[in-house]
């Protein structure tokens, strides 16, 4: 029993194969797409692990403590950061293998020309907590 | 009202559901049904005699479930008023709950969710919170391993070790939510001990008490975690070591070894040694030999090779850890430990530095940070 983030991101891993930008897919494959990840989800349910599961708006804004009494410092948001979250799949799987096997499933998504993105998707294990039991 | 207590039935009227002729699934569901009747009934109004109460109420539960679902229309004829009692619950009806609930078709999340709602009697809700996962992911899991088991016989003979190892789990591994997991695997354990005569049961039950018995000394008032050598041993549960080490030496006297009993047995001598310094280290190594003997598990291995170091000084710790695979769990932690005591401090800090970046939990993450900034400090002054 272990909880994995399966991170999405739009920049910063390695290119999918099937790298074609979104917005140059065909309708239908837009919706081919989404109703993956619904169905995705929805299987994710049924089998008992699905814990959480976000997307998030591109745009962030970067903010700081700027000392007592001041109102923190904002900056951003920037064009050319590295790294993009696009959003992110929480599961609670029994063993690192089936998290690498719904991620392989997940990376499946039909992208342009109906075929698998093959994107990247970023494998994380969560802190858990710790062992009762430790001699 | 004592709601352990009246958990510690479900079991009791599960297996009476069961012997009438309801299949498992819907007997499970009606128990879990009756328990939260009961729940919020007897408070106001407590029965006389909870156990018939509940089997009373169960059975309703599961009449009116069997007949408000048209495909099982076809059970109706199983009991339209209260049925004959039948023969009285064997005890064998809870040890058979166990087996079928930690049965090996079962991934261990499932046998772990199932055994606490059928065999603990735990709502689904207090199951998801002790996880952290959603209530709907965690009923879908329970109704997936009730369908996984469907065709299992009840009354088939079951492997107490695959039992073991579900209970050793939710012992071991879980969050602290409203319920507390390793009480409630304690108690299981403590039924199932009762349920059959067998000596890893009763290794497993002294594991538990005496681990358990160190509870309120292994975190710091900051949550943080307090190694073993740095304990306050006047907060150890003297009663709850008294009956570990008790029930311990009746398996041990059975001359029937297993991994829980040899575990217990490095817990008992921890647990009799009033300072760390006072630990006889050299029968705890003794003991891990034993562990290796029976499982060949690298973690008894990488005890062991602490242990080693204790009895033996540093150097034969290192010697001993050099013989295993470094990208085990908790290798760096070992290694950077046994070089601190052999005098290597540099090595030491950059070593728990290491383990902290590997650290599969919150607590021992920061733990090994401090103990690479304390060596850190101490070295620049």
């Amino acid at each position: 029993m272990a909880k994995y983030l399966l991170l999405k991101h739009y920049r910063g891993g390695p290119a999918s194969v099937n790298d074609v930008p979104m917005d140059q897919w065909t309708p239908e494959e837009i919706s081919a797409h989404m109703q993956f990840m619904h169905d995705f989800e929805a299987r994710l349910e049924g089998t008992g692990e699905f814990v959480d599961g976000q997307a998030l708006a591109p745009e962030g804004t970067f903010v700081r403590y700027d000392g007592e009494g001041r109102p923190p410092v904002t900056d951003g948001p920037f064009a050319e950061t590295k790294d993009l979250i696009a959003g992110w799949y929480v599961i609670d799987v029994d063993n690192y293998e089936r998290a690498v096997e719904l991620a392989g499933e997940l990376s499946a998504a039909p992208g342009a020309g109906g075929k698998p993105i093959h994107e990247w998707l970023e494998v994380r294990p969560f802190l858990a907590a710790p062992p009762t039991i430790t001699e | 009202m004592d709601e352990t207590l009246l958990r510690s039935l479900a079991p009791y009227v599960l297996g009476i559901l069961v012997r009438r002729g309801a299949d498992f699934a819907a007997a499970e569901d009606a128990v879990q049904d009756a328990l939260i009747e009961a729940i919020r009934v007897w408070p106001d109004d407590p029965p006389r005699n909870p156990k018939p109460w509940l089997v009373t109420v169960a059975w309703r539960k599961f009449i009116d479930a069997t007949r408000a679902d048209a495909s099982r229309r076809r059970r109706e004829d199983l009991a339209e008023e209260e049925p004959d009692p039948g023969p009285g619950p064997a005890v064998d009806d809870t040890l058979q709950l166990y087996f079928l609930c930690a049965h090996p078709s079962l991934t261990p999340s499932s046998a772990v969710a199932l055994t606490l709602r059928a065999v603990g009697g735990l709502t689904t809700r207090q199951i998801a919170e002790a996880y952290l996962v959603p209530e709907a992911t965690m009923s879908q899991r329970i109704t997936r391993a009730k369908r996984t088991v469907s065709d299992v016989r009840f009354d088939q003979p079951g492997d107490v070790g695959t039992v073991l190892r579900v209970l050793y789990l939710v012992f071991n591994e879980g969050y602290s939510g409203d319920v507390d997991l390793a009480a409630e695997a304690i108690r299981l354990t403590r039924q199932l001990n009762t349920a059959i005569d067998h000596p890893e049961v009763a290794g497993l039950l002294a594991l538990m008490l005496l681990t358990h018995a160190r509870r309120a000394a292994r975190t710091a008032p900051d949550g943080s975690l307090v190694p073993l050598a740095e304990q306050d041993r006047d907060r150890w549960d003297t009663e709850s070591v008294a009956e570990g080490v008790e029930i311990l030496q009746g398996a041990l006297a059975r001359d029937r070894l297993g991994e829980f009993q040899a575990q217990g047995a490095i817990a008992a001598l921890h647990a009799d040694a009033r300072t760390a310094a006072e630990t006889d280290w050299v029968q705890i190594t003794e003991w891990y030999d034993e562990l290796v003997q029976l499982t060949d598990s690298p973690i008894a291995r990488l005890n062991r090779a602490v242990a080693v170091g204790e009895a033996d000084g540093a150097r034969a710790g290192l010697a001993a850890l050099a013989e295993l695979d470094p990208s085990l769990p908790r290798h760096a932690a070992v290694a950077a430990y046994l070089h601190e005591r052999d005098g290597d401090l540099a090595t030491a800090a950059r070593l728990y530095a290491e383990a902290a970046r590997k650290a599969s939990n919150i607590a021992e993450r920061d733990h090994l940070t401090r103990q690479a900034a304390r060596l850190n400090a101490r070295r620049s002054r």
